[in-house]
Parts: C-alpha cells; sequence; structure tokens
C-alpha cells in the first residue's frame, strides 16, 4: 500500500532506533517488513524472564543476551538482505556524539525513563534530526513528532511531577529506610530514628537499637525492632501535637499485641527452607505456607512475615548483611518490604497492599501488553514514513486510548510549535532565586544543574571563569580546584557569584548550553522549597501529595520516589491525570490546552485493584523494561476524556 | 473465580500484563480456545498478539501455499524456508507461532471454512476470518469479535444506511460497494486494480441511490485507494491486528468490553474510529 515515493523515501533511509524493549521489538519487526533497509538500534539491557510476554523476538533461551544484538539477529531471519546494526550501550555513552546522530534521516524512541529521553531529545536538537518519541503503559500510548523550529522539542513543557499516594510513602519508608537500616550499608545516611527513650535522655553516644546485642536470641532481637519502629517511634512522632492538627493520628502498634511473643517463637518453619541451599531462594511466605501473592494478609500474617524474614536473612543470609541493596526479584527482600510496609500502613489507617502489588510499586514495575506496543510500533512507521518525505502538514501526535473518546480509540492531534522560552530549544535564560551566603556551589550543581536541568557532564562559567567541571582529562590541579569550589558558598567562589550575575551550564555532551540569571533572596520556605533555591522559566511542577503524607515520614525527610518515577492515578479521579499547563508562555493562536499526562505518567490501569485496594493507586513506571511508558494527551480531546473513569 | 491458580511460570511470564489485567483475567485467557482463518499481516500479528498474550490454543487454517505475496507483511515466514518445504501457509505460520509462547498449544487444521459443520465452531470461544468473501463471512454468521450479545455481521451489514448514524465512517460504506464489485465479478478479495475503478464507480451509483444515500459519501479517490492499494501497508497490519488482538483478549478475560463493533482505521488521516453499527430497534 505504501506508494512509489514513499517507498523511494523509506529505501534511501538510515534510521536510528533508540530501545530494544516492548516498543523496539514491534517497531524494529514494522520498520523491516515495510522494507527500511538501514537500521541502527541501541540497548543497554540484556533479556529478563518477564520481557517474554511481549518482545516477541526474545525466546526464554536468550535471557541474559542483548537486547539489541538478539533482536537484529530474530528480524534477519525474516528479512535476510537488510542491513541492522546493533549497540550493546547505553544512549548516554559519549560515543553516541552529534556526530553519531547526524548520519541518520529520523531518530526513534522506544524508551522507558525520562533521562534518557531528555538526552536523546538534546542530541536530536543539536544534530538538527527529526525525533518521534513514543511511550504506552496499559492500555494507553502516544507518540509524538518534534521536529527543531517546527515542533515542540520533547522538553517544551516540563512534565508534571509524579502523583503519589499514601501507600507509597509506606514502602518508600520500609525500603529506603527500615530494608536499608538492617541490612544495608551502615555507613549510609539513614533518617531513621535510631535512639530509644532510655539513651535519649541519657548521653550523646547512645546505642543504636537496630545493633543487635551480644548474645540477643533472633526473636527478642525482631520484637525490639519491631516494637521499636512500629511502637516507640509512632509514639515519638505523636508527641508533636503541631503535627497532627489537621490529621489522623497514627496509632503504635507493639508486637505483644499483634503476636503474643510464644508465636513468635514458633512463628516459621524454617525446615522447610532447610532443603534450598541456594540463598536466593529462601521464602518466609514458603515457611510460613503462604501461597498466593495476590491475597492481602492481615496485620497478624504481616507481622509473621516480619519475623519469619528478618529471622531468615540472619539466619541464612548473613553474609550479606551490610551490603544489601533492594532488588524486585530478591524474594525475601519482597516479601519484608511488603510486611513492614503494610504494619506501617496498618498503623496509619491505610489500606494495606498484596506482596504482588507491593512489589510492582517497590520495584517501579511497569504494566505492559503486546498489542499496545504493536499499534504505537505501527504508527511510529506512519510518522515515520511522512518525516522522510518531509510532508510537514501531515504529521500528527497520535494518542493510543483505552476508552473511545469521540468515537476514536486512536486519536490523531496537530503538532505544537516550540514553545519560545524553552531553555532546551531556544535561547531563554532561566532565572534562579538563592541566598548566594549559604547555598555552596555544590548544591547549584546537584540540585539544579543535574537533577532539574539533566545534564550529566556539565560545566559551570562565570563569564570567562570557569568554576567546575568533569571530564577524564582533567589535571589534578583543576580537579582538586573545583572540589574546593563545590564545597565554597556562592559568594566566596574565586569568581564570586551574587545577585545579577548571569551563571552559564554547559554540557558539552549533550550540546545543550544554557545561561542562568541569579536572584539573591535571604528566606526560603523548608516545607514548600526544600532545596532553598526556585529555579524558574521552566519549572517542575509540584509534587500533588495528600496532605497527611508529609507526616508519614516520622519527620523525617524519607527519600521520596525518584524523581523520573511515574505516579499512579486514582480510580476515583479521571482515567487521565489533567494538568493545566501554563499557557502564558505558549503562542495564542496554539494554546497547549490541555491535560498532560508526563510521559512517565500513566493512569493506573490494572484491574488487580479492583477487588483489594479502595484508593489512589500510584506507580512507578520505568527502570526494568523499556518502552513502556506514557505520556500525554493534549488538546481538544480533553472532554470527552475528562469524562472517562476507570473501571 | 473457579479454576486452577496460575502457576510459578505463568506469574513470572505473565506478570506485566497481569498488572493490567489482573490474574483471573489471565486465568479466562488461558481457558480461551481461538480459530483464525486467512493468515495475512494482518491476522498475523493478531495471531501473535494473542499467543503472547497467553490464550489457552489457537488454530490456524490457510492451506494456501506460499506466494510471494504471502510474504510481504508475514513476519511468521523466513523467506528461505518456504522455499524447501511444501508446507501451506498455515504450517509455516504455526512453527514461529509456537516459538513465541510454549504455554499456548497451536494447532493446524486443514479444509475450508465452509466444510466445517457446528459442531467444529463450537469448540471455539472466538473466530476470526480474513480473506474471503462476503458470503462465507455470512455463512459462519460471526462478527469478528463474536461476542454473542453483539449483532452479528449479517445483520450488521443488513442495516440499512439511511438509519446508521449520519456521521458514519466512510470506509464503511466505500467496504460495501468493494465487496459488492468482488461478489459480481467473482473476484477474491483484495483482486482489483485501477482498471475496476469505473465498474466500481457506476456500482456506488447503484448502491447509492438504492439507500437513499448521497454519493459524495463515498468519494471517488477513497474508492480508487481501496481498488489500487491491495497490498498491505505492514503498519497498518500492526495498528489493526493490534486492536483486533486487545478487542478479542477484553472480550473473553472479561477485562473491559470489547468495542462496540467495527474499528475503521485510515493511515493518512490518522484516525483509528469506532461505529456502533446495529438495528437500532434492537438495542443490544
Amino acid at each position: 500500500m505504501a506508494s512509489e515515493q514513499q517507498l523511494t523515501a523509506i529505501k534511501g533511509a538510515k534510521v536510528l532506533m533508540v530501545g530494544a524493549g516492548g516498543i523496539g521489538c514491534e517497531l524494529l519487526k514494522t520498520l523491516a517488513l515495510s522494507g527500511f533497509q538501514d537500521i541502527h538500534i541501541i540497548d543497554m539491557d540484556t533479556i529478563e524472564v518477564s520481557n517474554l510476554n511481549r518482545q516477541f523476538l526474545f525466546r526464554k533461551s536468550h535471557v541474559g543476551q542483548s537486547k539489541a544484538k538478539v533482536a537484529r539477529d530474530a528480524v534477519l531471519r525474516f528479512r535476510p538482505h537488510i542491513s541492522i546494526t546493533p549497540y550493546h550501550a547505553n544512549v548516554k555513552d559519549p560515543d553516541f556524539k552529534v556526530d553519531f546522530y547526524k548520519q541518520f534521516n529520523v531518530v526513534l524512541n522506544g524508551l522507558d525513563n525520562l533521562d534518557a529521553r531528555r538526552h536523546v531529545n538534546r542530541l536530536c536538537l543539536a544534530a538538527d534530526v527529526p525525533l518521534i518519541e513514543s511511550g504506552t503503559t496499559g492500555f494507553l500510548g502516544q507518540v509524538t513528532v518534534h521536529i527543531k523550529g517546527k515542533t515542540e522539542c520533547y522538553e517544551c513543557h516540563p512534565k508534571p511531577a509524579p502523583k503519589t499516594y499514601p501507600f507509597i510513602h509506606c514502602i518508600v519508608w520500609a525500603k529506603d529506610l527500615l530494608f536499608a537500616k538492617l541490612f544495608g550499608d551502615k555507613n549510609q545516611d539513614n533518617d531513621l530514628n535510631v535512639r530509644s527513650s532510655d539513651a535519649t535522655s541519657s548521653s550523646e553516644h547512645a546505642e543504636d537499637v537496630f545493633e543487635r546485642k551480644k548474645g540477643e536470641g533472633i526473636e527478642l532481637y525482631g520484637r525490639r525492632i519491631y516494637d521499636h519502629v512500629f511502637g516507640y517511634n509512632i509514639e515519638v512522632a505523636l508527641s508533636n501535637e503541631e503535627t497532627w492538627k489537621n490529621r489522623n493520628r497514627p496509632r503504635p502498634i507493639y508486637s505483644r499485641d499483634v503476636l503474643p511473643f510464644e508465636q513468635i517463637q514458633q512463628n516459621g518453619n524454617v525446615d522447610k527452607n532447610l532443603v534450598a541451599d541456594d540463598p536466593s531462594s529462601v521464602s518466609a511466605m514458603a515457611s510460613l505456607g503462604l501461597k498466593s501473592p495476590q491475597d492481602i494478609w492481615s496485620l497478624k500474617d504481616n507481622s509473621r512475615i516480619f519475623f519469619e524474614s528478618l529471622k531468615l536473612f540472619l539466619v541464612k543470609r548473613e553474609k550479606e548483611i551490610g551490603n544489601l541493596t533492594f532488588d524486585k526479584d530478591d524474594q525475601l527482600a519482597v516479601e519484608f518490604v511488603t510486611a513492614a510496609a503494610n504494619i506501617r500502613a496498618s498503623s496509619f489507617g491505610i489500606p494495606l497492599h498484596s506482596l504482588f502489588e507491593a512489589k510492582g510499586i517497590a520495584g517501579n514495575i511497569v504494566h505492559a501488553v503486546a498489542t499496545t506496543n504493536a499499534i504505537i510500533a505501527g504508527l511510529i512507521v506512519i510518522e515515520a514514513i511522512k518525516v522522510l518525505q518531509n510532508d510537514a502538514n501531515s504529521y500528527r501526535m497520535t494518542y493510543c486510548l483505552e476508552h473511545p473518546s469521540k468515537k476514536m480509540l486512536l486519536m490523531p492531534v496537530d503538532p505544537f510549535e516550540p514553545n519560545k522560552s524553552c531553555y532546551v530549544c531556544s535561547e531563554t535564560p532561566l532565572l534562579l532565586e538563592v541566598n548566594t551566603h549559604c547555598s555552596k556551589l555544590r548544591d547549584v550543581v546537584e540540585k539544579i544543574v543535574k537533577a532539574k536541568l539533566g545534564m550529566s557532564c556539565p560545566l559551570v562559567m562565570h563569564g570567562s571563569a570557569l568554576l567546575y567541571e568533569v571530564g577524564d582529562d582533567l589535571d589534578e590541579d583543576m580537579v582538586a580546584n573545583y572540589a574546593a569550589n563545590l564545597d565554597k558558598v556562592l559568594s566566596g567562589l574565586p569568581s564570586p557569584i551574587t545577585g545579577g550575575t548571569i551563571l552559564t551550564v554547559e554540557d558539552l555532551h549533550q550540546e545543550l548550553l544554557c545561561n542562568i540569571n541569579i536572584k539573591h533572596r535571604e528566606e526560603f520556605d523548608e516545607e514548600k522549597e526544600p532545596d532553598g533555591m526556585v529555579l524558574s522559566g521552566w519549572t517542575q511542577s509540584p509534587v500533588k501529595e495528600k496532605d497527611d503524607n508529609a507526616s508519614i515520614n516520622n519527620g523525617a525527610s524519607a527519600s521520596h520516589a525518584p524523581s523520573q518515577a511515574v505516579s499512579l492515578e486514582g480510580k476515583e479521579d479521571s482515567e487521565i491525570e489533567i494538568v493545566p499547563v501554563g499557557t502564558g508562555s505558549v503562542l495564542p493562536g496554539k494554546k497547549r490546552k490541555l491535560l498532560d499526562i508526563s510521559e512517565d505518567t500513566v493512569p493506573y490501569l490494572s484491574s488487580i485493584t479492583d477487588e483489594t485496594s479502595s484508593k489512589n493507586k500510584l506507580e512507578e513506571i520505568d527502570d526494568d523494561d523499556d518502552g513502556d511508558d506514557v505520556v500525554m494527551l493534549d488538546d481538544g480531546c480533553s472532554d470527552g476524556i475528562k469524562k472517562k473513569r476507570l473501571r | 473465580m473457579d479454576g486452577e491458580e496460575l502457576t510459578e511460570q505463568e506469574t513470572a511470564l505473565y506478570d506485566r500484563q497481569i498488572r493490567v489485567w489482573g490474574a483471573d483475567a489471565q486465568r479466562r485467557l488461558s481457558k480461551a480456545h481461538i480459530l483464525v482463518s486467512g493468515l495475512k499481516g494482518t491476522v498475523a500479528e493478531f495471531c501473535k498478539n494473542v499467543v503472547l498474550a497467553g490464550v489457552g490454543s489457537l488454530t490456524l487454517i490457510d492451506d494456501r501455499p506460499v506466494t510471494e505475496e504471502a510474504l510481504s507483511a508475514n513476519f511468521l515466514i523466513a523467506p528461505d524456508e518456504n522455499n524447501l518445504s511444501g508446507k501451506s501457509i498455515a504450517e509455516l505460520c504455526c512453527d514461529s507461532l509456537k516459538d513465541f509462547n510454549p504455554m499456548v498449544r497451536v494447532s493446524v487444521e486443514k479444509g475450508d471454512l465452509s466444510s466445517f459443520g457446528g459442531d467444529f465452531y463450537d469448540k471455539f470461544d472466538v473466530v476470526v476470518v480474513s480473506c474471503c468473501s462476503q458470503t462465507a463471512k455470512k455463512k459462519r454468521d460471526e462478527t469478528i469479535e463474536c461476542q454473542l450479545q453483539y449483532t452479528s455481521f449479517e445483520e450488521a451489514i443488513a442495516v440499512p444506511w439511511k438509519s446508521l448514524p449520519r456521521r458514519m465512517s466512510k470506509l464503511y460504506y466505500a467496504m460495501r460497494v468493494i465487496e459488492r464489485f468482488e461478489e459480481a465479478e467473482g473476484r477474491n478479495p483484495g483482486q482489483t486494480s485501477i482498471e475496476d475503478l469505473p465498474k466500481v464507480l457506476k456500482l456506488r451509483k447503484e448502491v447509492c441511490e438504492a439507500h437513499s444515500l448521497n454519493e459524495s459519501s463515498i468519494p471517488d479517490l477513497l474508492l480508487e485507494r481501496l481498488v489500487t492499494g491491495t497490498r498491505e501497508f505492514p503498519p497498518v497490519c500492526a495498528i489493526v491486528g493490534g486492536i483486533l488482538g486487545q478487542e478479542v483478549i477484553k472480550a473473553i478475560s472479561g477485562k473491559g468490553d470489547p468495542v462496540k463493533n467495527f474499528f475503521f482505521f485510515d493511515a493518512m488521516e490518522g484516525k483509528g474510529t469506532i461505529e456502533d453499527i446495529s438495528e437500532p430497534n434492537n438495542g443490544s
């Protein structure tokens, strides 16, 4: 059905695919069938069992091998005479420079994270190569076209921060604080309160309650930890009346009220695990005879899992303690985190979750099906052919919906024009409000340049004075000099930064340069402006949280989910999060009306939660699978979408 | 829900999709039996999708030998193997599909759709037919999604055009005209070329008069694209095969209602539309 002109454009094209995962496998197949002859494909991942339900170019025997290479071999079987060049590498690798991108007619993204998407966007802009961007989650997906100077770039509008809901905080607490404290590196910073009541009153060098005392039995130790984190620490938090004025007060939970000591002693049947010599197969569920990961355990069962998994770590995996980091494929770790998060949830009156769900949240696991990826890949190829023919009037952003809106399941929308104040694709300076006498250069580099602007190899200049840079070929003096600068406050730098200064930051690798106007400000609101500085001109939307969430962190600022994490959506909310995007900066003729679902933000569509959980679900998508996340909806379709509800 | 728990192997393989539709839906999928007839690009995509999803069994009917055209949009057949073997399209596709998911039983049934009796069809939860004439489709009396409470395909296409919604997709009318033409001329589906256009336009006039529909509802250009563009376009196969797979999965898993009841996609405008075509008064 392709016309002669289309076939000519296809045959002469050289295309780069980034990602050989969920979307990537489908895309490579459809490109090959459509007649593309020269395809390059980058993916750093290796194949996992959980990929096989949709990444159909891979087989069980390929587990552990490079996705890019196996995908190439699989497609050459049915299209032997085309050229596919695989790269088993990170797209952020410095080998993939602007010159590398310049050889391609179009770049097609099938990625799974914000960071890599921003990186590729910048290199495509620098190389002036068209980019087609895509994402899916569950039955939702989108394809967008980004052409320098003609359509908006991927970063023209900030992506809404992930939405969050109370159980997430319980998971974050269980994983990043409690699990890390008990089994991880002891030297890592950890905000968990480790002082007991007798210690706070006495001395400075009070002992850490997490240290197991000499000769202390495992059951006693477990009970002491339990009572400290679920009982005592909650009491401490409750003692601050201010905190609870407008919030539901949590309930301290002590082991004696849930599980008498004798029962803790008889808790598991460790014998069942004796057969398993392999420490990685040890399971508290197995010892306790709990079978289904889909079940929601009672507080009592969660407590039994808590004690049993702690015991199994101490007995069976003693050697690993001190070096463990949470891994979603570590059964015992998932069991411990599920149980601890659920006990904490009980304390705060938050609905409990099954191990399956808790694992999904803790491991940032994507929701993905083959069909959506196949549809999205087809749409990418259709747009790619238009781009190759330079048919600018017919470019479309296309959304794949779960329920028809205005009779449409696949909804095309005209692309938006570039945002004239985008710091990435225009040269508009940013504004940074900061206390130049207090904030250090390190704070600016870490919290702004890296975290907000997404630069990985930054260079910071004030006029012609180089304040900071990274690179392999720097001489020692420079390295020492930059290290010293990082620890200086802005106004104390060799070339002082004060109000009115223009700071230049650049990432040579991404070929992105931007100027930041500095404005001095004395005071910052600790709660609303935790960075102690405010970047504007391009800002991340505020995280939406329920009021009561902050308290769940025990007053301590638990590390929140990573910034690229995704939000989960409430069942009671509309299916698609509607975030008004500031229209002030947008061309009057082409307003970006609607909604913006962040690309990593997608509604949680799963039915798994139908029976089980009541409330807002959130999900962090990304991480281990590619090509499976979404997106944004724009334009005139908002009405239809707004009305749609999760079933 | 009745039925066994999913095995550990199934839970591991299907983890990412169980997060979309739930364990009960996955169990129902694993008990479903699907029959497909006519393995061109779109159906090949569909087969891949349902095999990956983990249906119980998939039975393929397509006795045709492999031709170059059959290969053009079908990734289930490697070009070298067809030269060697005397296998049918269904047999070759079967070998590839088995490989995609060892937990699904994929098999071939020889014969023609019309040669099977009702008992045969009763074994299946869903039947998908492609590349056959309108008469054969009617005979089976299956809509492509085969939902009992939905209007049958025969009833749907018999609905008088003037009682259809006013903004009905033009593709619907155009495709009925092409079908009528192929039927009258004794052609196989897709066996048309630009030379047929004058006759097709003449037929359009007759059909539109019979239905009191303005001829402009079926633009010349659209008919021209339909008679000439008979080769499958792989991106469209992926999209239509994806939608078909997704709707069949919804139907058999009970997770969501399948679309009711026609889906149209035009790659030129990029729109994928749903039309409900049924007798206005039988209100199903």
